[in-house]
């Protein structure tokens, strides 16, 4: 089981943390709303959560609980520029289907 | 679909997202930012740039260009390319002055002042509003959704008509209004939040078309406003014209054609800007009838042409210190807003009023739009505390008229905002069953002196002798600087309120105009004040005494009566003059000559009301 960052997506993590001046890492969940179904919650964690699996990628720890590790295995978290917009793309094996804008998907 | 980290606790639903900006919508330049992954960023179009000029040409087509593209059309099309619009927002026609220079063809109307294009008539607001969808598209693409709201920035002098107009020019242009804030506060949001420190600061903004000084206090990341004063129609530009006359005279021009001022003054701006990096620049510039210009101009000859407007930013300062009860020594920083604080001579001025180094690690012309962003993503709830509150204030004092046309002031100037406070009054005539309420703003004695804002009356007021009603008029200022005031009978409970969306046209300039005023004629005006409140005595006690003359004069002696005739007429005499001390002294020797008349009446009435009573009936 595993959940990885690119290189160019650990980077962008550092340099929001230190901007903010606090935090342990990355907590990354999947929650049950959306049009498909899930979907992805991303935040800063300023404590570790004993239940939760950690993972170390490119210097930086990502927090998943348990649940959210069955639809996440394998994803590689990923900063992307798309025209204007730019922010965090979730490249995540498991998913079948995905809502028009992408925002949420199934499993 | 690309995400962004959100606070703890703080990740929203999918389609849910508070997607928040702040917008400096300035005199030259307008840009937006935001807070993205925790981090305040300015937000850039396609090309990478950050600034908007504020500039909107419209086209024969019905085309708009906005930005960089209608600035470069300013020197071929200067009737249909507008700039500088912050200018005229919530301004009449009559407001402005000097129109010499400014090459838009106004159109005379009601209210607000409008400007013909090859469009069609375009009011300030319209203008305003392309600026603001510029950004917002801007905003949108970027941020990948639809903004839930936009805090937009005013300067802290901006009166309510501006700001309305400033809040519809949102609206036109779709972006639902968060809230307007001040914008030396918003500065401080920025300052304040990155460097966490502590104690009074001034912000001292030169933009391009205004100058706005601000005393702060930052206390455990509370942004409190001390006072704010400011010089609504100086900036950048004025530097630019003075190079520019400058210009005119070393080569000895004049009447030149539109195109070739326009060419010009891109020029001498050129110029201002290139000083800051070189010890001197050279102008040169072909001009349409084959002439050309060719000067160098030298730092220390900038700084001598400028000296008199850098001086018009000290005097404002001066007042704003005052005003919050401190000395130059007090001030722990100094922050440079705007980018007319790149200048050197502005820097150098602040430096040595203060006799210390201003504060200039954030970029002067986005530190506005960085603390609107910040507060903008705090207001639509992805903050994670809300420890952030803000205080404005507002900028001139608020009352209504009372007798003798005196100005009662109900909220003082340099009050934090929101505030909302009342004031109990009553009625001057027996009988009286209506009340007029004229709301005023300034800071003078007399309402002829200061800005009549609205009028509303109050009616029912049930018949009661003069002094016995009570109605309370309350103020309200919401936290966007916009006011509501609201008059009711405390027995009977009716009510009449007005909102003050003020007649557009009243000029900001005015305000600093009338604060100047206030403080020359400080003595004056207590004197003029005292006058008025002893006439207004004087008139109340003269009704007071005929009344009681005609109803009970049977009970005066000859002499007696003669006596109050010459004492009325004595201060009938004195109320023509100008002195409040002798209509004091008339309206006490016609007092003294009532007095046993008065005593005469209270047995009378007595005597009365006991006639063919028992000890036993009156139940003593």
């Amino acid at each position: 089981m595993t959940i990885t960052l690119t290189e160019r997506a650990a980077v962008r993590v550092q340099n929001f943390m230190t901007n903010r001046g606090k935090g342990v890492g990355l907590r990354i969940s999947v929650k049950t709303s959306g049009c498909s179904g899930m979907a992805y919650s991303l935040e800063f964690a300023d404590e570790l959560d004993g239940d939760e699996m950690t993972f170390e990628s490119h210097g930086v720890k990502l927090l998943v609980d348990a649940k959210s590790l069955a639809y996440l295995d394998g994803t590689e978290l990923d900063y992307a520029k798309e025209g204007l917009n730019e922010g965090f793309k979730f490249n995540n094996p498991n998913v079948k289907a995905t809502c028009g804008c992408g925002e949420s998907f199934s499993v | 679909m690309l995400l962004q980290i959100a606070e703890p606790g703080r990740s929203t639903a999918p389609h849910q997202h508070r997607l928040a900006i702040g917008i400096d919508l300035g005199t030259t330049n307008s840009l937006a930012a935001t807070v993205r992954s925790g981090e305040t960023m300015v937000i850039n179009d396609e090309q990478g740039r950050s600034l908007l000029p504020s500039v909107v040409r419209y086209l024969p087509s019905g085309k708009v260009d906005v930005g960089h593209d209608a600035l470069a059309a300013r020197s071929a099309d200067p009737h249909n390319t507008i700039q500088s619009v912050k200018r005229f927002m919530g301004r009449a026609y009559d407001d402005l002055g000097d129109l010499a220079d400014i090459p838009y063809r106004f159109v005379c109307s009601e209210g607000m002042l409008q400007i013909k294009t090859a469009a069609d008539v375009r009011s300030p607001i319209e203008v305003s509003s392309e600026i603001l969808k510029q950004l917002r598209e801007r905003a949108e693409a970027s941020l990948g959704g639809e903004l839930t709201g936009a805090v937009i920035t005013v300067p802290a002098y901006f009166d309510d008509a501006q700001r309305q107009a400033t809040k519809d020019a949102a609206r036109l242009a779709g972006i639902n209004v968060l809230r307007l804030l001040a914008e030396p506060t918003a500065a401080a949001v920025a300052y304040g939040l990155d460097n966490g420190s502590e104690g009074v600061y001034v912000v001292y903004d030169l933009g391009g078309g205004t100058f706005d000084v601000s005393v702060l206090r930052l206390r455990q990341g509370v942004f409190e406003v001390l006072a704010t004063n400011g010089d609504s129609a100086l900036g950048g530009d004025d530097f630019d014209r003075a190079i520019y006359n400058w210009i005119l005279q070393q080569a000895g021009l004049s009447g030149l054609p539109t195109v070739d001022l326009g060419n010009l003054l891109a020029e001498a701006r050129r110029a201002k800007e290139a000083l800051t990096e070189l010890e001197q620049v050279s102008i040169c510039c072909n001009l349409s009838q084959g002439l050309a210009v060719a000067l160098t101009l030298t730092r220390a000859e900038f700084a001598a042409m400028t000296r008199e407007l850098v001086a018009r930013t000290l005097q404002p300062t001066r007042k704003a210190l005052r005003d919050a009860g401190l000395t130059r020594d007090a001030v722990q920083g100094v922050v440079l807003v705007g980018g007319s604080t790149r200048m050197l001579p502005v820097r150098s001025a602040v430096a040595d009023f203060f006799g210390k180094q201003p504060l200039t690690n954030l970029d002067p012309d986005k530190v506005v739009a960085l603390g609107a962003a910040i507060q903008a993503n705090a207001l639509v709830g992805n903050q994670q505390d809300d420890s952030l509150l803000l205080l404005d204030v507002i900028p001139l004092s608020l009352g209504i008229e009372t007798m003798g046309g005196l100005t009662e002031k109900i909220i003082p100037r340099n009050s934090t905002l929101p505030i909302a406070r009342g004031q109990d009054f009553t009625t001057f005539k027996d009988g009286q069953t209506a009340m007029s309420i004229h709301v005023v703003q300034g800071e003078r004695e007399l309402v002829f002196d200061c800005r009549s804002l609205a009028r509303f009356e109050l009616r029912g007021i049930p018949a009661m002798v003069a002094g016995a009603a009570r109605i309370r008029v309350t103020f309200q200022v919401d936290a966007d600087g916009l006011l509501s005031v609201s008059a009711r009978e405390m027995k009977t409970g009716v009510e009449a309120s007005v909102e003050v969306k003020p007649a557009y046209g009243l000029g900001d300039e005015q305000i600093s105009a009338m604060l100047q005023a206030s403080m020359h004629h400080a003595s004056d005006d207590m004197h003029r004040r005292a006058l008025v409140e002893q006439q207004v005595e004087g008139q109340r006690l003269i009704e007071a005494v005929s009344a009681a003359v005609q109803q009970d004069g049977y009970l005066l002696e000859l002499e007696e009566r003669q006596l109050i005739q010459q004492r009325i007429a004595q201060l009938v005499d004195a109320m023509q003059g100008q002195y409040s001390e002798a209509v004091r002294h008339a309206v006490e020797a016609l007092n003294g000559a009532t007095q046993a008349f008065a005593a005469k009446r209270m047995d009378a009435s007595i005597s009365q009301a006991f006639t063919g009573r028992t000890v036993e009936t009156l139940g003593v």
